[in-house]
């Protein structure tokens, strides 16, 4: 196992960079060779490696004849392959909902109707072409050395009171996404403003108090975890759920007032050449509810229209056309304008 | 051959052709009105879609700028998945948005959008453009706010209406072609009320019809009984006519006969005798002709309507041969009747059936030798036959079939006065009577039997 690990790593990486130059940025790149090869599926996504290969491999456990050509990319990069440079990719998984949106709104996507559609529940799917099947809520993560479990504050009210309270003890130790590099950042964010104005609020309070910036989540749980961070606002739930499996030193808050909940996506791109493998991998995702082995391994939470329903709190993220709205180019300078403005004050 | 046209057809298929036609009427205004109003449901949306942003257009620092509100767009998708453009236009150059999205029709005035429908990225799009000013800018302030969305939920919707329109079209035409073959069927029920009256009349039942018709079968009934008055008169004035006719030519000649004979025994000269014998040959031929024509005719005109009165053919027969055993007697001929004691019941037309007889026993005297038989049987099985047989010449070997045509004869019957038409009269009774008349040798071996064959109604 190990071996032909290593041995397919090897062909993957000499393979790889001798295709074709992009000029997205790939951060890394997998062939996950089947064992019977009769075809190949080649997937672009936001999802690391590790989250994603036991997903992989059961995958191919059901479909022995298909190779997987994993590409993992940044969200904003998968955009730009697939809108602007017309790279080919049979399937495109990405956690930026309004991206993806804007693929299947602006026709880069194909419509395809799921085996099961059926079982899934309506705001899983937009215009066919666009299938949700992970649902991830954005959560606070809080330093166990700041907060005994049970102690950190549950809505937005109670942590801007908190933090006004107490400027000192958490000056330089709130930690964020900088939306400007991070299109999941950038997505909570907006759904935040668009929500509650105690978004801008607790913006301007995290700027009062030199809040730390992110570019991902992993960073900022293990800040918290180490203590050096008393707590992250509006970090990736399903990840957080992975660490604390492995990393001590802090714990999980959903707040109670409103919790945002990301679906992440997968879409056949318009121009795909392996449609047929394509639609197989689309039914295998969006029936991973069946497979709770799947998402203890992965830490992807599966769809659940019950969860939502018994907690009035979470708001997942709705498909359609309003998700274009942060994505015009006048409104998201306003926006980033609006939100350095908050964030990036000076230490006095 | 043209069928006969049938009113119930022409009715059934009439009103079910006005069904049809008032079903697609039905479908199109339906599906014509619900698209419309699904068409202005999105040009609404997309109108105030199109104004919500161009309410939340602003000037900054002299340009003019926008914050593009969520619900401009969200509201598009609460109600369809369709795919959703939108460009704003600063003095004809984009501010942001698609630049490429086709505006064909830009409004003119403030206050009134402007609607256009598009091909934009391989879908039909529908654009609902408005016009705004902006104040305080250098640039220019004239902004046009376009708004674009495909039409798929609304192909759906149309989709919809249209199948439920058919399908409610098509309920409604089966029901009414149901209903209109129940109309044609209630119309014509007088008709066929009336119908049933006229045909369970007997035969000579030529009274006036009285049985109630509609107002519109009322013409039909008063031609019908003034047919019936006519034909009823005229067929009395036939009947009176032959029977005028038949008394007027036998009479004269019977009395030209009497008196040819009184001559003939009067005169001594063997060829003056003999030109008398002639004479009364040639009268008795004539008198028979008119008897047989008249017979003919009688039995042509009562076969028409034949009458089905219960009857006793024994007596019948035995009161045709009373009648004619005089005839017989004259050459010696014996009259002999195989009859059962009891009444043999038959329902026919006794005038014509005696004619029959009459002809054939007529025919059996005239063509015997003197001194001979002629046996009259009756014998009934699933059918009566009523046979006579003569030990006369027979019938000399000629097709019997041409027997009973009209005006033939045999081939051996060159010496005896006859006009043919004996056993056609009787073959015509026998077939009006759903019989028929079958012609034989004698079991005897010499003579013919004639035999009337009738079967029971």
């Amino acid at each position: 196992m190990r071996v032909t690990d290593f041995a397919l790593r090897l062909i993957a990486a000499v393979t790889l960079w001798s295709g074709a130059a992009h000029s997205f940025e790939v951060e890394d790149r997998q062939v996950y060779t089947a064992v019977a090869e009769t075809s190949v599926l080649r997937v672009i996504s936001t999802a690391d490696k590790a989250v994603f290969e036991p997903i992989i491999a059961a995958f191919q456990q059901a479909n022995p004849g298909i190779s997987v050509d994993y590409t993992i990319t940044g969200t904003t990069d998968l955009m730009q392959a697939i809108y602007e440079e017309g790279a080919v990719f049979d399937l495109a998984i990405s956690s930026a909902m309004d991206l993806q949106t804007k693929l299947a709104n602006d026709g880069f996507a194909q419509s395809y109707s799921p085996t099961n559609a059926a079982s899934l529940p309506d705001w899983a799917i937009w215009r066919d072409q666009l299938f949700a099947f992970t649902q991830e809520p954005a959560v606070m993560v809080v330093s166990n050395t700041f907060f005994k479990q049970g102690e950190a504050p549950q809505t937005r009210d109670a942590l801007i009171a908190l933090l006004r309270e107490n400027p000192d003890r958490f000056r330089g130790r709130i930690g964020t996404y900088d939306v400007r590099r991070s299109g999941f950042g950038y997505l909570m964010a907006t759904q935040d403003s668009r929500t509650s104005e105690t978004f801008w609020r607790l913006m301007e309070v995290m700027g009062r108090l030199d809040a730390q910036l992110y570019c991902c989540s992993g960073d900022m749980i293990a800040e918290v975890a180490s203590g050096k961070l008393a707590l992250a606002y509006n970090v990736l739930g399903s990840y957080a759920a992975s660490e604390q499996a492995k990393t001590e030193g802090f714990h999980i808050v959903e707040l109670t007032d409103f919790v945002n909940v990301m679906l992440r996506t997968v879409l056949i791109p318009a121009n795909a050449e392996n449609v047929k493998d394509a639609r197989v991998m689309v039914d295998f995702l969006t029936s991973l509810r069946a497979r709770p082995d799947l998402a203890d391994k992965t830490g992807l939470p599966p769809l659940d229209a019950s969860a939502l329903q018994n907690n009035p709190a979470l708001r997942p993220i709705r498909f359609g056309p309003g998700l274009l709205v942060f994505l015009d180019q006048l409104k998201e300078n306003k926006f980033l304008r609006s939100w350095e403005n908050s964030i990036l004050q000076e230490t006095p | 051959m043209k069928q006969p046209t049938s009113i119930r057809k022409r009715l059934f298929f009439q009103l079910a052709a006005v069904a049809a036609v008032l079903s697609l009427a039905f479908v199109m205004v339906v599906r014509g009105v619900a698209s419309q109003a699904a068409e202005g449901t999105q040009d609404d949306i997309l109108a105030a879609s199109a104004t919500a942003i161009a309410d939340s257009l602003t000037s900054e620092d002299g340009k003019v700028t926008l914050e593009l509100p969520y619900s401009a767009l969200s509201m598009l998708g609460t109600i369809n998945e369709d795919r959703v453009f939108y460009r704003v236009m600063v003095q004809g150059e984009t501010l942001t948005g698609y630049a490429d999205l086709p505006v064909t029709r830009s409004p003119r005035r403030l206050d009134t959008p402007a609607f256009s429908t598009e091909i934009y990225r391989g879908d039909e799009v529908r654009v609902a453009s408005v016009l705004r000013r902006v104040a305080n800018t250098a640039t220019g302030s004239e902004v046009v706010v376009s708004v674009a969305q495909t039409r798929s939920g609304l192909a759906a919707i149309s989709r919809r209406i249209t199948i439920t329109a058919t399908s409610v079209g098509l309920l409604f035409f089966l029901l009414a072609t149901t209903l209109s073959l129940l109309a044609a069927n209630s119309a014509l029920r007088p008709l066929r009320r009336m119908t049933g009256a006229v045909t369970r009349r007997g035969p000579s039942d030529l009274r006036p019809v009285t049985a109630e018709a509609p107002k519109e079968l009322v013409p039909l009934v008063d031609a019908l009984n003034s047919f019936m008055g006519r034909l009823r008169s005229s067929l009395s004035r036939t009947e009176d006519l032959i029977s005028e006719a038949a008394h007027r030519v036998r009479t004269p000649l019977a009395t030209v006969r009497t008196q040819a004979e009184v001559t003939h025994r009067k005169l001594n000269k063997p060829e003056h005798k003999k030109a008398i014998r002639d004479m009364i040959r040639a009268i008795d031929e004539s008198s028979r002709s008119a008897g047989q024509i008249l017979d003919h005719a009688m039995v042509t005109f009562r076969a028409d309507s034949l009458a089905l009165d219960p009857l006793d053919l024994a007596a019948l027969i035995n009161e045709t041969c009373d009648r004619l055993a005089p005839t017989a007697g004259l050459k010696d001929i014996a009259l002999l009747r195989e009859l059962p004691d009891r009444p043999v019941p038959f329902n026919g037309d006794g005038i014509m059936l005696q004619a029959a007889l009459h002809n054939i026993l007529d025919n059996a005297i005239k063509y015997s030798p003197e001194d001979s038989d002629i046996t009259v049987r009756i014998a009934s099985g699933s059918e009566l036959r009523i046979s006579i047989a003569d030990q006369g010449r027979g019938f000399g070997g000629m097709d019997l079939k041409d027997l009973t045509t009209r005006y033939s004869r045999g081939a051996n019957v060159g010496d005896v006065v006859g006009s043919g038409l004996g056993l056609t009269i009787a073959d015509e009774v026998a077939h009006a009577h759903g019989g028929r008349l079958e012609l034989s040798h004698s079991k005897e071996g010499q003579g013919a039997c004639v035999s009337l064959i009738l079967p029971y109604v």
